[in-house]
């Protein structure tokens, strides 16, 4: 099931869901003509619609927000904060094109602090599916939960068949004696990768998907960090602010240390071109990064990735 | 409008300002906002609102969102007067015993939404209305905006959207008071031609006196203006309005009198004399 397959029957059994855009309507093409006017497109105006998906909640109203990420999370952040969040209203974030997914498009449009802010939020809560299989197994409960909600959507289609989604809970995929990585978004498929590589060298490896960050799994962060000599966090944020920071404050909160090595944007944009040259340039394939953990260059032959098409 | 009705609003609204006034000590309150919506909120609760104590949660309610916040003694000391609060409860201003402070919040009945961040109610109205036209309800949505207020882009990023939408359920009122926080509107960011620049976003627009009921009487009782149209109502008012020693002084925005400046405005609000403001009551921030 696609994100918009989930989006209409959703929508179609639940008339309390209203689906908005300002106008972006990569995800959402074909919803006009299915929901008439429960589908509210408020042009280039993320605060507006911000303001407006706030009123319609107001209302009794499930709001499912889209935008792209950089001006959801930041040009709207102070509607999002003093319009969903004080007043804890359901309204649902739909951020488009996070992290690295933006590719090409440059620094604009590059939302490496999105989860920084988000976690920021009172009564949010913050979410980063690794594909489009993750996406659709969070959100029902996601939209159903009673908070408001930012999702860093992913639709990339991979072959990973996901776990079913528990609420503030992680994937633990598997945990390693050697290293264990801790990602979310679309650094989950490279992660693989990069546990496959480093298995290949004879290391004992683990890979979390860390796809609830608000709330977040402790026990998963303090069961990584307990029983494995070094833990990763990989991601496509901004060091500051991110999963090595929520690592940290978790660490701390339990009065823990741990060897930590965080991968990340560190205080930096990233070289805008598409996406699997983006992650070549920046170091964050699989291979790349576990040559980074292993610290010498492997024979590992990095599998082709898709380019996602231009979709805004 | 029959003049017992002019009387009783021009009564209720001087009760309000009182209520005012004695907000304006221990601490203060944004005194001459208060004072140029008084009449603008007495009328629209009195008058034109289906709300009362008793339809607070009735979704075919009327809406009203006080978008310039820092106003809000008006509309608590209208509350007070027609009955959605204990008019006690106003001594509270700013007691960690109460939630009445200088903006306005949920927590006490008939606020619709909080607010002091200028520029959002607006939208929020905005979602409202949306949904009542979904409905195909009949109730009516108000924001009050300031006009230094309108120095916010999201006020015309909003008017754009409820004119796309044909939002005639919707009505932008702006008290046009023409001072911002620290000085007159036109010697900052010019407004004017304000009714032009509502006519050109789509709106339907009728400017009147703001302290005049009957004209807010007929303004208000033709909406909507124009089917399809989002309605304006600009009102001219008079920043301070009761009290010539602050009115239209832009040194008189936030004010933190003492108790027997306050004693001594009570009375000049009944036209006995004027106040010599002598002790130090003024705040800018």
């Amino acid at each position: 099931m696609t994100y918009e397959e989930l989006l209409t029957e959703t929508a179609l059994n639940d008339d309390r869901f209203i689906v908005m855009t300002a106008e972006n309507r990569a995800l959402v093409r074909n919803i006009p003509a299915k929901l008439g006017n429960r589908f509210i497109d408020t042009g280039i105006t993320e605060q507006t619609m911000i303001g407006a998906a706030a009123g319609l909640a107001l209302r009794g109203r499930i709001p499912v927000v889209h935008a792209l990420a950089s001006f959801l999370s930041m040009r709207a952040f102070e509607f999002i904060r003093t319009d969903a969040g004080i007043p804890k209203l359901p309204v649902k974030l739909s951020s488009f094109i996070p992290g690295f997914l933006s590719d090409g498009n440059g620094p604009t449009h590059q939302a490496l602090e999105d989860i920084a802010l988000m976690c920021g939020i009172p009564n949010m809560t913050v979410f980063a599916p690794a594909d489009e299989d993750d996406l659709v197994k969070m959100l029902p409960q996601v939209w159903k939960h009673p908070n408001p909600s930012y999702v860093r959507i992913n639709t990339r289609k991979t072959d990973y068949a996901h776990a079913p989604f528990e609420w503030g809970k992680a994937e633990v995929v598997s945990i390693g004696e050697d290293v264990t990585i801790l990602t979310y978004g679309l650094l989950f498929e490279q992660a693989l990768i990069a546990a496959e590589v480093l298995k290949s060298e004879g290391l004992s490896v683990g890979l979390i998907n860390m796809r609830s960050l608000k709330p977040v799994d402790e026990r998963a962060i303090l069961e990584a960090t307990r029983e494995s000599r070094l833990t990763i966090t990989l991601e496509d944020h901004f060091q500051t602010g991110g999963l090595y920071s929520i690592v940290a404050t978790v660490l701390l909160k339990h009065g823990l240390t741990a060897n930590v090595l965080p991968i990340a944007l560190n205080e930096r944009w990233f070289k805008p071109s598409l996406l699997p040259n983006v992650l070549q340039h920046e170091g964050f394939t699989g291979k790349q990064v576990a040559e980074r953990i292993l610290g010498y260059k492997t024979f590992f032959t990095q599998p082709k990735m898709a380019v996602p098409e231009f979709s805004e | 409008m029959h003049q017992t009705q002019i009387n009783r609003l021009e009564a209720t609204a001087l009760n309000v300002r009182e209520h005012i006034i004695k907000m304006s000590t221990d601490g203060g309150c944004f005194v001459g906002a208060s004072l140029s919506a008084a009449d603008l909120i007495v009328y629209l609760y009195s008058e034109f609102l289906n709300v009362n104590a008793g339809n607070l949660n009735d979704p075919n309610r009327d809406y009203l969102f006080l978008s310039k916040g820092h106003d809000v003694p008006a509309l608590y000391g209208t509350f007070a007067e027609l009955g959605l609060l204990e008019k006690e409860r106003l001594q509270n201003h700013l007691s960690l015993n109460d939630n009445i402070y200088w903006h306005p919040n949920t927590k006490i009945p008939g606020i619709e939404f909080h607010s002091g961040s200028l520029g959002h109610l607006p939208s929020v109205a905005i979602g409202v209305a949306m949904d009542i036209k979904i409905r195909g309800g009949s109730n009516r949505v108000v924001c009050i905006m300031g006009d230094g207020e309108l120095n916010e882009g999201t006020c015309w990023e909003a008017a754009l959207v409820a004119n796309a939408y044909k939002l005639d359920n919707l009505i932008f009122v702006i008290d046009r008071n023409h001072f911002q926080a620290n000085m007159a509107t036109e010697d900052l960011i010019p407004l004017e031609p304000l009714h032009d620049k509502f006519t050109a976003f789509g709106a339907a627009v009728k400017r009147i006196n703001g302290h005049d009921f009957e004209a807010l009487h007929e303004a208000f009782s033709a909406c909507p203006f124009e089917a399809g149209k989002v309605n304006v109502v600009i009102a001219d008012t008079v920043r301070g309005k009761g009290l010539p020693s602050i009115e239209r002084r832009a040194d008189r925005w936030f004010c933190n009198f003492n108790a027997e400046e306050v004693d001594s405005l009570l009375k000049e609000l009944h036209g006995e004399h004027t106040t010599q403001l002598t002790s130090e009551t003024l705040v800018v921030r």
